[in-house]
């Protein structure tokens, strides 16, 4: 073997040695347990502290609270999401209070009315809603049915009232449409109102021969619409609002 | 003299090519089982679980409560920049534009809608980091310090990461943010540390709708089976072949 190769070689195996004891130096312990990471760093993470107690941990003491609200619309809220991280409380035995919210802002987090929110979720606006009286006035937050059967419509409907209130339709009472029974304010999602139903429905004041002031608009209901319901194209709370 | 030198010469030799040899060995070992390592978390989960969150959107009121639980939970910085979990409000207008909005993550709720137009519909998204299992973030890490757990959550190692932040770049759905705190890269972690110990991820936990469901994708009857059972599924992103383990159900096509 030429010299030359010869020292070559002790060149590569040196460096080759330096490689393999500076890679035992550097890579960390665990390194390539489970896949290429640090096996450590699974049981560091695994370990943090936890905040949240979770919604079993509540019902050690606070049963009775947990019976009122599993008969309510409230059953699915977990503690935790009103009255905030709650592994202190019971770490301390009680000591450390947990908040309990009590203004008009909490409760609109969930039940201010909004377009992205879906349909049939109980949404109430703010500002109409009985203003300035705190929420727990009337209803209680682990069961919160309100005690006072709604007078009006406009109670739980607030955004539908304004809109129809400023649209061509704002003398027709609910009821005009909506047939609905006395048992829907004691149970509104039980008991449901009825709703129109055909094209008929909206002929009884809009068809040619219908009865009624001439300022309300007449269609022809055989040619009009092409056999589509009404309320595909016109919203019945505020029809014809904007003149194209 | 000049025969004592040759004599200590070839030995230095011997002994070189030799340790040389006996170290190549354990070097070669290590790199195979890396590798096989690496492929067992793809194909075999390790502990039989592969977690992953189902999402309706059709359950979501946009409360932010759960992005409110993740930051106290998670001690995430409570400035509106950092979020490991968020909610984002989709307008699509009767114009046809799509307008989104995430006020502070939608932690405080969203205030009323800016009348820019009719809206045609209207709905909430909340979203945080899929957990893929084919992780864009996992493979740009020069060092190791974010990768897949056998039971296939994605983590990063703080005590490891160096910090060039080629995960938060790498990420396509925004899901990484660098902590100031600790220099390093962050993220949604599905609570590893609550799951450790039995629990749900802070964010289920508070959800009040349960828009969130959380549970073992390969289980044979679980909430997210059910979930699986009774919605059409969506993933964010499928083009990406990134295999996300966020499940959406109700999904509209303008949410990326």
């Amino acid at each position: 073997m030429p010299d030359q190769i010869k020292r070559l070689l002790v060149v590569v195996s040196v460096l080759a040695i330096l490689f393999v004891v500076a890679r035992t130096f550097f890579i960390p312990e665990g390194f390539g347990k489970f896949g290429h990471y640090r096996a450590g760093s699974l049981d560091s993470i695994a370990t943090l502290p936890v905040n949240y107690a979770g919604h079993t941990a509540c019902l050690d003491c606070h049963s009775d609270v947990d019976q009122v609200k599993q008969n309510s619309y409230h059953r699915s809220v977990n503690c935790e999401a009103c009255h905030g991280p709650g592994q202190k409380h019971i770490e301390s035995m009680g000591d450390s209070v947990l908040a309990a919210p009590r203004d008009r802002d909490y409760c609109v987090l969930c039940h201010g009315y909004s377009s992205a929110k879906p349909t049939g979720f109980p949404q109430i606006d703010p500002i109409a809603h009985n203003p300035v009286k705190a929420c727990i006035t009337c209803h209680n937050p682990h069961a919160p049915d309100p005690p006072k059967i709604p007078g009006d419509c406009s109670a739980c409907h607030a955004v539908i009232t304004r809109t129809k209130a400023l649209s061509p339709h704002a003398l027709l009472e609910c009821i005009q449409c909506h047939l609905t029974p006395e048992e829907h304010r004691v149970n509104p999602r039980a008991v449901k109102p009825g709703k129109p139903l055909v094209r008929g429905d909206c002929g009884i004041c809009h068809a040619q021969e219908a009865p009624g002031d001439k300022s309300i608009p007449r269609i022809d209901f055989e040619r009009h619409g092409d056999g589509f319901l009404c309320w595909n194209c016109h919203y019945p709370h505020n029809p014809e609002s904007k003149k194209k | 003299m000049n025969e004592d030198k040759v004599e200590r010469r070839s030995f230095v030799k011997t002994l070189v090519g030799l340790v040389a040899t006996a170290g190549a060995i354990p070097l070669l070992s290590t790199f195979d089982k890396i590798y096989a390592s690496a492929n067992d978390t793809e194909n075999e989960l390790i502990g039989g679980k592969r977690y992953g969150m189902g999402i309706n959107i059709k359950s979501c009121i946009g409360c932010g409560r759960c992005v409110d639980a993740c930051k106290r939970e998670n001690n995430v910085p409570r400035d509106p920049y950092h979020f490991r979990t968020w909610v984002e409000r989709y307008a699509i207008l009767m114009s046809g534009e799509t307008k989104v909005d995430s006020p502070n993550g939608g932690m405080e709720g969203f205030p009323a809608e800016t009348s820019e137009g009719e809206i045609l519909r209207s709905f909430f998204a909340p979203k945080l980091c899929n957990h893929c299992s084919n992780a864009p973030c996992v493979q740009v890490c020069p060092v190791g310090a974010t990768y897949t757990t056998p039971d296939g959550v994605v983590l990063v190692d703080k005590d490891y990461c160096i910090g060039c932040r080629y995960c938060i770049q790498a990420c396509p759905y925004g899901a990484r943010f660098f902590d100031p705190a600790t220099r390093t890269a962050s993220k949604c972690t599905f609570c590893y540390h609550r799951l450790s110990k039995g629990l749900l991820p802070a964010c289920v936990e508070v959800c009040p709708t349960q828009a969130r469901i959380f549970g073992d994708t390969l289980a044979r009857a679980s909430q997210l089976t059910r979930f699986f059972r009774f919605n059409e599924i969506q993933v964010l992103k499928p083009d990406l072949n990134t295999r996300p383990q966020v499940f959406y159900a109700g999904l509209d096509g303008v949410v990326r």
